[in-house]
């Protein structure tokens, strides 16, 4: 470890985050055509790869516009929070022993914090932009994500019971012998639907909602600033991505290939299971949506914490 | 509950090893019918003269307004127009016009790859929509059938037309 390795590994999460969720874009595209029975783009360089490069392009030279009647300081702080908070998440992934930006010992708490404070970016920049479209996106958002927070915090409580430890690098240390998804599958469940609802991804993407709010929160916003609301969307899934990797499915554990390589893999799967899921369930009503976070999620959740724990307790 | 939500995922994963229905269009091209409404043309009928008789019914027909013509006529008798004018910057390629027209000189053809970077462009006068051959229906040619009295051409010459009754004869 000589003094540039911090350096080297902020700028190499940073830059490998960015460019992943750049290039997340291009997988979803092209996933969800495979998946329709299409091609999707595949005209702009090799396999349409430059696609990603192209948008990039023509969103920098749009016009980047703020409604006259748009709360002006906060429209234009919402997308930075989504992005900070986000990125902020990723200097906790431990992709390899040794990379990976830092290790707090309730690293797992800072995440669930991390996400929970992304929700102000959702809500502000739907209170801000003014508009009833906007605004109905960011109270769904509010109350979505509240409720889905709640038992998100609670099914990686058994993960926790289960390594003795909220520092990250420990949770996979722990899971030498068995990866937790195993004794913790309700967890896994649950931690999944949580990580689909705080990214608001698909099948819980009722703020945005295209088909009866427009776009929800980002209705108004155009350019970079909705660029950032996308590539932070994208970040988010790579994010919940690695993170259940990280939990639940022994993070860089694995034979033979160099862990970063394992990380790598199993983030992937779980980015196109995120894409599966996108392109296969339609989005529920409202209010299934939080009955099915409140009378179904956190019961299963509380059930699942307090058997891990008796288990624990009388064989641990 | 669950159960057909897992089911639809697995389906969707299956998808992945069908062949996309996509054509890749400007390599490869779809079939077109020889009913499809495309392009708009102006056929001759078997003698190689001009069908249209300007008769104003397709501009009629239009919807849109996209056709102009001026009728004309021919020392013999026979109508053509003067000319003959379709916007097709405007055209929705209903295909009215070629139910319109009694002569079958007005027909839509499968071809659809007319964009231009010049909206003027699109505007297609007579010579550019006038075609050689006889288009959907090769045999026909009004004159011929039609009981029209030309120079060349009296009452009861025409095919399967008989010769005009004489009223004032009771004779059969």
């Amino acid at each position: 470890m000589n003094a540039w390795s911090p350096w080297l590994n902020i700028f190499g999460v940073l830059f490998g985050a960015l460019t992943v969720a750049a290039l997340l874009i291009w997988v979803e595209r092209r996933l969800l055509a495979v998946w329709q029975d299409r091609y999707g783009p595949n005209r702009v360089g090799p396999f349409g790869l430059l696609q990603v490069v192209a948008d990039v392009i023509k969103i920098l030279t749009k016009e980047d516009w703020i409604p006259p009647f748009a709360d002006r300081p906060v429209f234009v702080l919402a997308p930075a929070v989504v992005m900070t908070t986000v990125l902020m998440s990723f200097a906790l992934v431990p992709f390899a022993p040794g990379i990976g930006v830092v290790d707090f010992n309730i690293g797992l708490l800072f995440f669930l914090a991390m996400s929970s404070l992304s929700v102000y970016s959702v809500m502000l920049a739907g209170w801000s932009s003014n508009s009833k479209y906007s605004l109905l996106g960011g109270m769904r958002s509010a109350a979505q994500m509240l409720s889905y927070e709640v038992f998100m915090g609670l099914s990686v409580a058994g993960v926790v019971v289960l390594a003795g430890s909220f520092s990250l690098r420990d949770i996979v240390e722990a899971q030498r012998n068995v990866w937790f998804f195993i004794p913790q599958f309700l967890g896994l469940l649950t931690f999944l639907l949580a990580g689909l609802a705080e990214t608001h991804r698909l099948p819980f993407d009722l703020p945005e909602a295209e088909s009866e709010l427009i776009a929800g929160y980002h209705s108004e916003y155009s350019g970079m600033k909705f660029g950032m609301f996308f590539v932070g969307e994208y970040l988010g899934i790579a994010l919940i991505s690695s993170f259940i990797v990280t939990l639940f499915f022994g993070g860089w554990l694995g034979p033979f290939l160099p862990p970063i390589v394992w990380f790598a893999l199993k983030t992937l799967v779980f980015i196109c299971l995120f894409i599966l899921l996108r392109a296969s369930l339609p989005r529920p009503r409202f209010d299934q949506l939080m009955a099915f976070a409140w009378k179904t999620m956190l019961p299963l959740t509380l059930l699942n914490l307090v058997v891990t724990g008796g288990l624990v307790l009388i064989f641990g | 509950m669950f159960t057909s939500a897992f089911q639809t995922i697995w389906k969707v994963f299956l998808h992945m090893f069908q062949k996309p229905e996509t054509i890749q269009y400007p390599e490869e091209k779809s079939y077109l019918p020889p009913r499809w409404r495309g392009r708009i043309v102006l056929t001759r009928d078997p003698d190689g003269a001009e069908r249209c008789v300007a008769c104003y019914l397709c501009a009629v027909a239009c919807p849109v307004d996209c056709i102009s013509l001026q009728a004309t006529e021919e020392e013999d008798g026979r109508r053509y127009p003067e000319f003959f004018r379709i916007n097709f910057s405007r055209c929705i390629f209903c295909g009215y016009c070629e139910e319109a027209c009694p002569t079958y000189a007005i027909q839509l053809t499968p071809d659809f790859e007319m964009s231009e970077s010049n909206r003027q462009n699109l505007v297609y006068e007579k010579e550019d929509l006038l075609i050689d051959g006889p288009g959907k229906y090769p045999d026909y040619n009004f004159y011929r059938v039609s009981g029209l009295e030309l120079a060349d051409k009296d009452k009861g010459e025409a095919l399967n037309e008989n010769k005009p009754v004489d009223i004032r004869s009771l004779l059969p």
